[in-house]
């Protein structure tokens, strides 16, 4: 039970301001540690700047973030970003193969962890020695995907990962992310794309202009 | 056997601006006010510099008069870094840094070592060159750079959200911007003796020096040229890296040059 009420973030009063508007307005939130929240909202809506926040991407202007009880800013940023995971909107993939790029995660890492790293994101091992660039958009999102577990998060930030996707690369990746939930991994993800919410999520928050709706709807029993 | 230019033969070769204008009024390329214009300021500056070096270098004058001279070009050499690439955020500090630095491995090479004796006719041109010849290479650097994290920044963000150091993040862009920055300067070199004759072995040959002679001071000039563009670009490079990560490993926002 109470690894379930566990909190993962803590936003209190969170205030981000870009070019003299307030993308994020005095958002106040706790977001929960067990399974997938989802923040969805329209375009423009602050989502992103919320998940970037979560990683330290960004600072807020005003206001505090916490993580698992601790201020985000009393913590070491490199160390927090190996716990929090990112996977981004667009792939992005750097130069060299499959192996190349996972090991940009973890240097030492053996070819059977980072055949491991692939096989949790439904992407054979054998493809290890590909170009990552030669893989298909849905591919290379999971290929970034497995790149971040190899540093072993405890959560994961999930930037609209499958808004460039077909609707079957879409479905593997879902089932993937709900297969890292249920190993324990506490996943944020935005989007906003309504029926994934409805898919994926546990609970859902609702951005919109800034503001973070009050209470999450619970998605899922 | 020395060569000397005298004031008729300077207003003779006037006739080579000539051609250059005429051939822009025969093409209609509407140069020919901006040619006058460039060769006057050339000239001008020319004979003010030259009355100045006169003064400066001049026997017995104090070598303190060379070292301000120096210091003062490695302050106007800055000011023209920052005016090329207004993209670039601080560069003004930056570029008069990474002249700095390359003054003092440069300078302390040649001088500190005896290849030639510290004398204002030594240090005031020598400087000059590796000042001249590195301010292209440092600009190109510095842009590059810039232009590599605000284009990818994508990439960089991934690299930080693994938990790479700024430093480290940055690192596959640095690489790319020095190999920019100095690969033509390493051409140039491999070029020289064969595609064309560079300018200090030119002169001097021209001022009657024996070719060998003129020949083992162009070597140095292209040496103290290498290291000084490696210096330069490296210092501002690094340097770049510090302004543009905060110190708790963030990308700054990075305006498109269209910005400014």
């Amino acid at each position: 039970m109470d690894a379930r009420r566990a909190v993962a973030f803590e936003f209190d009063r969170v205030t981000v301001v870009r070019a003299g508007r307030r993308v994020l307005d005095e958002v106040t939130a706790s977001i929960p540690a067990a399974g997938i929240t989802v923040v969805s909202g329209p375009s423009g809506a602050g989502k992103t700047t919320l998940l970037r926040l979560c990683n330290r991407l960004e600072v807020p202007d005003a206001g505090k973030v916490s993580y698992r009880g601790q201020p985000l800013d009393e913590l070491d940023p490199l160390t927090l970003r190996r716990r929090v995971g990112m996977v981004f909107q667009r792939p992005t993939p750097f130069p060299g193969t499959l192996a190349d790029n996972l090991a940009v995660a973890h240097p030492d890492a053996s070819t059977a962890e980072l055949s491991t790293a692939l096989t949790r994101v439904a992407l054979d091992p054998g493809l290890l020695g590909q170009e990552a660039r030669t893989l298909s958009g849905g591919e290379l999102q999971r290929m970034c995907l497995a790149r971040t577990l190899v540093t072993g998060p405890e959560t994961l930030l999930l930037d609209e990962p499958t808004s460039a996707l077909d609707a079957q690369p879409k479905q593997v990746f879902e089932t993937t992310a709900r297969d890292l939930a249920a190993q324990g991994i506490t996943i944020i993800w935005v989007t906003h794309d309504d029926a994934q919410a409805g898919r994926v999520a546990d609970r859902i928050y609702h951005l919109s202009g800034g503001h973070l709706s009050g209470t999450p709807t619970e998605a899922r029993s | 056997m020395n060569t000397t230019i005298s004031w008729l033969g300077l207003a003779v070769s006037l006739l080579l601006v000539a051609v250059a204008a005429g051939i822009s009024w025969w093409q209609r390329l509407g140069l020919q006010r901006q040619i006058l214009i460039a060769a006057a300021r050339a000239l001008a500056q020319l004979l003010l510099v030259g009355a100045a070096l006169t003064l400066v270098i001049s026997p017995g004058r104090s070598i303190w008069w060379s070292w301000l001279w120096v210091a003062a070009m490695l302050g106007y050499a800055a000011t023209v870094a920052r005016r090329r690439a207004p993209e670039v955020p601080n560069l003004l500090g930056l570029a008069l840094a990474s002249f700095g630095a390359a003054a003092v491995v440069t300078l302390g090479v040649l001088f500190g070592l005896h290849v030639f004796p510290l004398t204002g006719r030594t240090l005031v041109p020598i400087a000059g060159m590796m000042v001249g010849n590195s301010m292209t290479a440092t600009v190109l650097a510095a842009r590059r750079l810039t232009d590599e994290l605000r284009d990818k920044r994508d990439e960089v963000e991934a690299r930080l959200a693994l938990g790479q150091p700024s430093r480290q993040a940055a690192a596959p862009y640095v690489r790319a911007a020095l190999r920019a920055a100095m690969t033509p300067q390493i051409e140039t070199t491999k070029a020289t003796g064969l595609v064309f004759l560079p300018g200090a072995m030119t002169g001097l040959i021209l001022a009657g020096a024996a070719p060998l002679q003129a020949v083992l001071v162009q070597a140095v000039v292209m040496f103290l040229v290498l290291a000084a563009t490696a210096t330069t670009t490296v210092v501002i490079a690094l340097g770049l890296i510090r302004r543009l990560f905060t110190p708790d490993h963030r990308l700054m926002y990075l305006p498109a040059p269209a910005d400014h």
